[in-house]
């Protein structure tokens, strides 16, 4: 009674009837659902896509992409043609990013370096992806014993220092493109395997997939249609993070003199290279790969967090 | 407590052993003797230089030798560096690194809390982003960039900061930076983050509505809980300080275990690459340990079981 008293007084009763638009009575009618139904993904994508932040790193690393594709084959100059003469050139209508300490055209060579880059990335984070779901989807679904012998691998894995185990897989193995792929992946899955786990774990009790299990589906099934999907969220989230950090890995290995070698060009090895020129002030050498580097992390990152709260079902509205 | 001890510790054991086997495996899987260098050529110089080090042997005796050498502290031969031995690289190295590693944890400790309070307590104003910008910029800017920036900016163009080799505190300032600001980020964040969260618990509402100061609310009672987070990922950002130090001392020219370790990765000094790994991975591993049981006594929440410590 005190309740209703208190809405009479809230609403005003000077409202002018024809601001009221009259809801039909009907029963069927008022079950239709008013807003266009979205799946997850589409919720997602359209909260996605308010993130001005996440969107700019979108858009900047499809850019990336693109030149990553294509800026070598539109320039004139080859990654490792040395032209001394012309060392140390500043940025200019010939070499738009100027040239190094062997006359190389920066602008060639930065492209080649966002392939070794955007290639070491994406395959470490694809390689984790795959072990982590086997790997946590087993420990997860499986439970018990299996469960708790698969975790205490992964706490003793979880142990080792990441970077020092592959500065010491790198030096015995030699440099390369694939070794530095294989190092970084390693060590590398075991962080997407507890996230895996941790998915499956919590999904595995929910009703719809008990449901499922008293229609007399099968494990495999389940798994696939049911569990999968549903962790796909926080997996991409993990994904998008996992790739700046193998970049950073690969910039800082290259920066150590156990990365990509000629006749390849990577970020880390530019910025390498350039060390010395920079006190002479030839800054282009540094400025470039150094740029595109921090951007690419930063574009990934802000992506990363973008998708957190995109695909987090808790936030959906 | 005990058991929860006890366990962690069977943990870190195992880990230390993985590592010390690993190191032994490939050490003994680099096609040649760390001996088949020009100087040494000759076969008897050979065969006795294999003999000193043990190298004729049977790899489970070597194995066991290796084994009981790391035991007792003594990291092996440096080849590069006749007359040397990884140890003598540490007692010079090390306490110079860890002089850095520590003001530099110190650093980015301290500037991440107040960066993330300020951020959460501004929450969606010019304040929060600001912190938030700085973050993302730290995390996204290598520690290695970062240093040659600052040399060029703050060092060569200014002559604001000397650079090169460790003669006193203003030599100190721009690697510490360089170093601190990635770990600083990551904290900025996560304080952000947690603190907003535990802002809207029950408690702190009791002890607002108790009258009690802002202050006293965000150190006594938000603060305390918001920082469990920081304390779990402290082990990563030494990991992370550690490799970091590598890159630092090789651009600042710092004559620390860093240095001494990037040098012996480019003369291919096997044994000293070998023995600070374990050094390292050792120090790592027991600091993860100590991580967390202090997080386990901090965090009244958890009752250190031996059971199940996900």
């Amino acid at each position: 009674m005190k309740e209703l008293k208190n809405t009479e007084t809230i609403i005003p009763s000077n409202i002018p009837d024809e601001w009221f638009t009259k809801k039909r009575q009907d029963k069927t009618e008022s079950e239709i659902v008013q807003r266009p139904s979205l799946s997850y993904w589409q919720d997602a994508w359209r909260r996605l896509l308010k993130n001005k932040l996440a969107m700019l790193g979108l858009v900047f690393l499809m850019l990336l992409g693109v030149m990553a594709i294509l800026g070598p084959v539109f320039s004139p100059y080859e990654v490792n043609q040395a032209d001394l003469p012309n060392q140390y050139q500043p940025p200019s209508k010939e070499h738009w990013f100027g040239t190094d300490s062997l006359g190389r055209d920066v602008f060639t060579r930065t492209w080649f370096g966002a392939r070794i880059s955007l290639f070491v990335g994406l395959m470490a984070a694809l390689i984790d992806v795959v072990i982590g779901i086997v790997y946590g989807g087993i420990s997860g679904f499986k439970g018990g014993k299996t469960d708790s012998v698969m975790m205490r691998i992964i706490e003793i894995l979880y142990g080792l220092p990441y970077l020092l185990v592959v500065i010491l897989l790198l030096v015995v193995l030699g440099p390369s493109l694939t070794t530095i792929i294989v190092a970084l992946t390693v060590t590398g899955w075991v962080g997407m395997a507890r996230i895996v786990r941790g998915q499956v774990l919590q999904i595995k009790n929910f009703e719809f997939v008990l449901a499922s299990e008293s229609y007399g589906t099968k494990a495999s099934r389940i798994i696939r249609k049911h569990l999968l999907p549903n962790t796909m969220g926080p997996i991409i989230v993990q994904m998008t993070l996992t790739v700046p950090s193998a970049i950073f890995a690969e910039a800082f290995l290259s920066f150590l003199g156990l990365g990509i070698q000629a006749p390849y060009a990577s970020w880390g090895v530019m910025a390498n290279d350039s060390l010395g020129a920079i006190l002479s002030g030839h800054w282009w050498t540094l400025f470039f790969p150094a740029f595109f580097i921090s951007f690419t992390m930063f574009a990934f990152n802000v992506l990363g967090d973008g998708l957190q709260d995109a695909l987090d079902p808790k936030l959906r509205k | 407590m005990l058991r929860y001890i006890l366990k962690r510790l069977l943990i870190m054991v195992i880990t230390l052993w993985i590592i010390v086997t690993l190191t032994f495996v490939l050490m003994v899987t680099i096609p040649g003797s760390p001996f088949n260098s020009e100087q040494s050529s000759n076969e008897t110089v050979q065969a006795n230089l294999e003999r000193h080090y043990n190298l004729d042997k049977p790899y489970h005796i070597q194995y066991l030798l290796y084994i009981k050498s790391i035991l007792t502290f003594d990291f092996g031969p440096s080849i590069s560096q006749p007359n040397q031995g990884v140890n003598d690289l540490l007692g010079r190295g090390f306490p110079i690194s860890f002089e850095l590693g520590i003001v530099t944890i110190i650093v980015a400790v301290i500037s991440g809390i107040i960066l993330g309070i300020l951020a959460a307590l501004r929450h969606n104003r010019i304040m929060d982003y600001l912190a938030m910008g700085v973050a993302v910029l730290g995390i996204s800017i290598p520690n290695f960039i970062l240093a040659t920036l600052l040399i060029q900016k703050l060092a060569v163009d200014r002559e604001w900061f000397p650079v090169a080799t460790w003669q006193g505190p203003e030599y100190m300032v721009l690697p510490i930076i360089a170093l601190a600001t990635g770990p600083m980020a990551i904290i900025a964040r996560l304080t952000r983050s947690t603190m907003l969260d535990v802002l809207t618990q029950d408690y702190i509402k009791m002890a607002r509505a108790k009258g009690l100061s802002p202050w006293k609310i965000i150190f006594k009672h938000a603060l305390r809980n918001a920082l469990m987070p920081v304390i779990t990922i402290m082990g990563t950002l030494l990991a992370g300080i550690l490799t970091g130090t590598f890159v630092i001392e090789k651009i600042f020219a710092i004559p620390g275990m860093g240095k001494y370790f990037v040098e012996s990765i480019n003369h291919r000094d096997y044994p000293v690459i070998m023995g600070t790994t374990v050094f390292y991975s050792a120090f790592l591993i027991i600091m993860l340990f100590l991580v967390d049981i202090a997080y386990g006594i901090l965090d009244p929440r958890i009752k250190l079981h031996g059971k199940d410590g996900d």
